[in-house]
């Protein structure tokens, strides 16, 4: 799939979309990844009237709402700056979600802007700030989840390279590593069956491999995984990206 | 556990057993089809997006090949008829078959006679008509539908066919696979030597020549042409492709998506009736052109999905159908394909199919090894966006409206203080609220603390400090 062709933005000057769900739940994870991206040298912005990209409405199939909420985002994140989410998914919104409901609008113009400078945290690290090489240490084993709203974008390839360049970070292979774990938004709770049977799926197969966390780029991924997780009583401790690079640094006296 | 949506209650109450089945069959071909890409394509995803064009620019182009492949086949010497929808179809078939005394007709795999329910019409007006795809036999003889686009019968067992085959009296029971298929063969060639007439699909009609190409991997289409005095094909409209050179790169890829051949094993191209100087073959050839709601999807901003091949990639990844299997999608097609292609095809009862779009969690594996390139996911979107704007309620079933949470993502204020008032979620009695997406979230899974807002203050008091 090819999304709309992005610039790299020039300096170091951004802004930073939280994402909902971590200013809902995980403030851990927007904490880490602005720490990160501050010891980048990066001058980060946190518009306070952000809310959320838009997306639930978009994929539940209510096309109006979600324009709503996408025109509010595009009101909060004006500017040149680009856009920095922790978060493939709500990246994938900007990207490509917004511009495909705005298809008919008078404003698809504004939304392709937003879209050609938004970017999701490691995607912005490796190919805006040209950093492939991670410093710190991370003296664990770690299974990564490859989120599916990353699929076509540089973020996977990305988040891989900075994994594994980290001192003493295993990186575990497991079984259908490149399936669905099953949060998909609101297909979570219209089809809780379904979207279980897959969690639990991808669940067993990271499991197996007795990985110290397991990581993903996308909190959904982690906020569904870990619920089914934690139902069950299990012992099996989540991260995401963000906190394992801060983490790294930190471990390394860096931060 | 409780849940709003047809689906998922197919998905919850499916025999555990068939589940796997169905899953492993699929993983394994998907598996297939992605070493049969590593192994001979340095870049596949070109090929794919050259096929996707090609199907594309033909689409929208249809009224000019469709004429342009008209002329060519009666230069051929074939007949062609043009069926706007199913009972149509069926009824000029019945009508060529009826004209030329024909009582026995051998058919090979065709899911546009699924679509139009062919078999049960031709029976009906006393014409036998048998299926002699294997797995499609056992369809037939078990009364039964096929499940998957290219493996009929992945939903069964081959326990259930030798008993299907004992009932029926090909042979009492025995489920060795070698036993199995050697006794559907001597079934067939019976058939296929008393039948006045075959009917075939085609996986690909060219234009420019007035042939057809079909792919099998039994070669029981070549034994429906061999003994039999007619040829029927019925072909969607959008089978169509500009030029014999296209076959090359379609083959390849049908191919590969489908099954991780390199090449079916069978491939013909058949460009009219029998000519004077060969020996045998069917006199007369009768090709069917068949609308039946393609013209109206050609219209529609799901078009691409006509691009289809129908190789049953996109089924055999898709990590919901492995979950629910075939029959949950309640018609001819299964998998994302199907839950784009069957709301289309319902026409003016879309409504009754637009809970399909919503069965799928947007991962895009379908996208990634669609062999002509159908942004899939965008055409379920757009679909769902369909769906609620003409209030299906079968689409909006356990999806939690989304009025409130636009006004409130709308204004920060408010924003904040759903941030705040959140933390009820933190309180047991608050979390069994009778809101069915919050229950149905609960039945499979724990809710996180709620932590609305620590991110605002810690941002806010951070750049305090550093002032």
């Amino acid at each position: 799939m090819e999304y709309i062709a992005r610039k790299i933005p020039e300096g170091k000057k951004l802004l930073f979309m939280a994402t909902c769900i971590c200013d809902a739940f995980f403030d851990e994870t927007a904490k880490a990844a602005v720490e990160t991206l501050e010891y980048l040298g990066c001058e980060v912005d946190f518009p306070e009237g952000q809310t959320c990209c838009g997306q639930p409405a978009f994929n539940g199939g209510d096309w109006k709402a979600s324009r709503k909420v996408v025109r509010h985002t595009l009101e909060v994140f004006k500017g040149v700056a680009p856009v920095v989410a922790p978060s493939g998914s709500c990246t994938a919104m900007l990207l490509h979600g917004a511009p495909l409901e705005f298809e008919e609008e008078e404003d698809l113009g504004k939304v392709q802007d937003l879209a050609g400078r938004s970017w999701e945290l490691a995607d912005y690290i490796v190919n805006c700030l040209g950093i492939t090489e991670w410093k710190g240490s991370f003296p664990h084993k770690i299974a990564f989840h490859r989120s599916c709203h990353s699929r076509g974008s540089g973020s996977v390839a990305a988040a891989r390279q900075l994994l594994s360049s980290i001192n003493g970070l295993e990186l575990v292979e497991f079984g259908e590593e490149n399936q669905c774990c099953g949060f998909g938004g609101t297909f979570s709770v219209s089809f809780p069956n379904i979207s279980a049977a897959m969690g639990q799926l991808k669940i067993d197969h990271v499991a197996a491999t007795q990985p110290d966390f397991l990581v993903s780029a996308d909190m959904g991924c982690l906020l569904h995984l870990g619920g089914i997780i934690d139902k069950a009583g299990k012992n099996l401790p989540r991260l995401h990206l963000a906190q394992i690079l801060r983490d790294s640094l930190k471990n390394g006296g860096l931060l | 556990m409780k849940t709003y949506q047809e689906i998922d209650r197919h998905a919850r109450d499916v025999n555990p057993d068939r589940q796997s089945a169905v899953y492993s069959v699929a993983s394994a071909l998907a598996e297939k089809r992605v070493n049969a890409f590593q192994r001979d394509y340095a870049d596949p995803d070109r090929l794919r997006r050259l096929a996707g064009q090609i199907k594309q620019h033909t689409l929208e182009h249809l009224d000019h090949y469709l004429q342009m492949a008209e002329t060519s086949f009666q230069e051929n010497g074939a007949q062609v008829h043009f069926a706007s929808d199913g009972t149509r179809c069926n009824q000029i078939v019945l009508d060529i078959l009826k004209k030329n005394d024909c009582r026995k007709v051998v058919k090979s795999k065709s899911m546009l006679s699924e679509e139009t329910e062919l078999n049960g019409f031709l029976t009906e007006h006393g014409i036998d008509s048998v299926e002699t795809d294997l797995g499609e036999l056992i369809i037939q003889l078990d009364n039964d539908h096929p499940s998957h686009i290219i493996a009929p019968i992945i939903h069964k067992n081959r326990r259930e066919v030798a008993r299907c085959f004992d009932r029926e009296g090909l042979g009492d029971y025995n489920d060795e696979p070698e036993v199995i298929t050697r006794r559907a063969r001597s079934y067939l060639r019976k058939q296929y030597m008393d039948a006045d007439a075959g009917l075939t699909g085609a996986n690909f009609v060219v234009a420019e020549s007035g042939r057809i190409s079909l792919v099998t991997n039994e070669g029981n289409a070549r034994f429906c042409l061999a003994a039999t005095r007619l040829h029927i094909v019925i072909v969607g409209i959008e089978k169509i492709i500009p030029g014999d050179r296209d076959l090359a790169l379609f083959h390849n890829l049908i191919a590969r998506s489908g099954t991780g051949q390199r090449l079916t094993v069978y491939n013909q191209f058949i460009g009219g009736p029998k000519a004077e100087n060969q020996p045998h073959g069917p006199q007369q050839m009768h090709v069917v052109f068949v609308d039946n709601k393609r013209t109206e999807a050609l219209a529609s901003n799901c078009r691409e999905i006509l691009r289809c091949i129908r190789c049953g990639a996109c089924q055999n990844i898709c990590p919901v159908y492995r979950q629910a299997t075939g029959f949950a999608y309640r018609g001819t097609y299964g998998g994302p394909v199907g839950s784009v292609l069957s709301p289309l095809l319902a026409g003016e009862n879309f409504a009754q199919k637009a809970d399909l779009p919503k069965a799928s969690s947007l991962c895009g594996a379908c996208r990634d090894v669609c062999p002509v390139d159908i942004p899939i996911p965008d055409l379920l979107l757009r679909l769902r966006d369909k769906g609620k704007r003409e209030s299906s309620k079968k689409a909006g079933a356990g999806t939690p409206p989304m009025g409130i949470w636009a006004i409130m993502s709308t204004q920060p204020a408010a924003w904040k203080a759903a941030l705040r008032l959140g933390y009820a979620l933190n309180y047991p009695p608050t979390q069994a609220f009778p809101n069915p997406a919050l229950q149905a979230w609960r039945s499979v899974r724990k809710f996180p603390p709620w932590r609305g807002g620590k991110f605002r203050r810690w941002m806010k008091d951070r750049k305090k400090s550093s002032e």
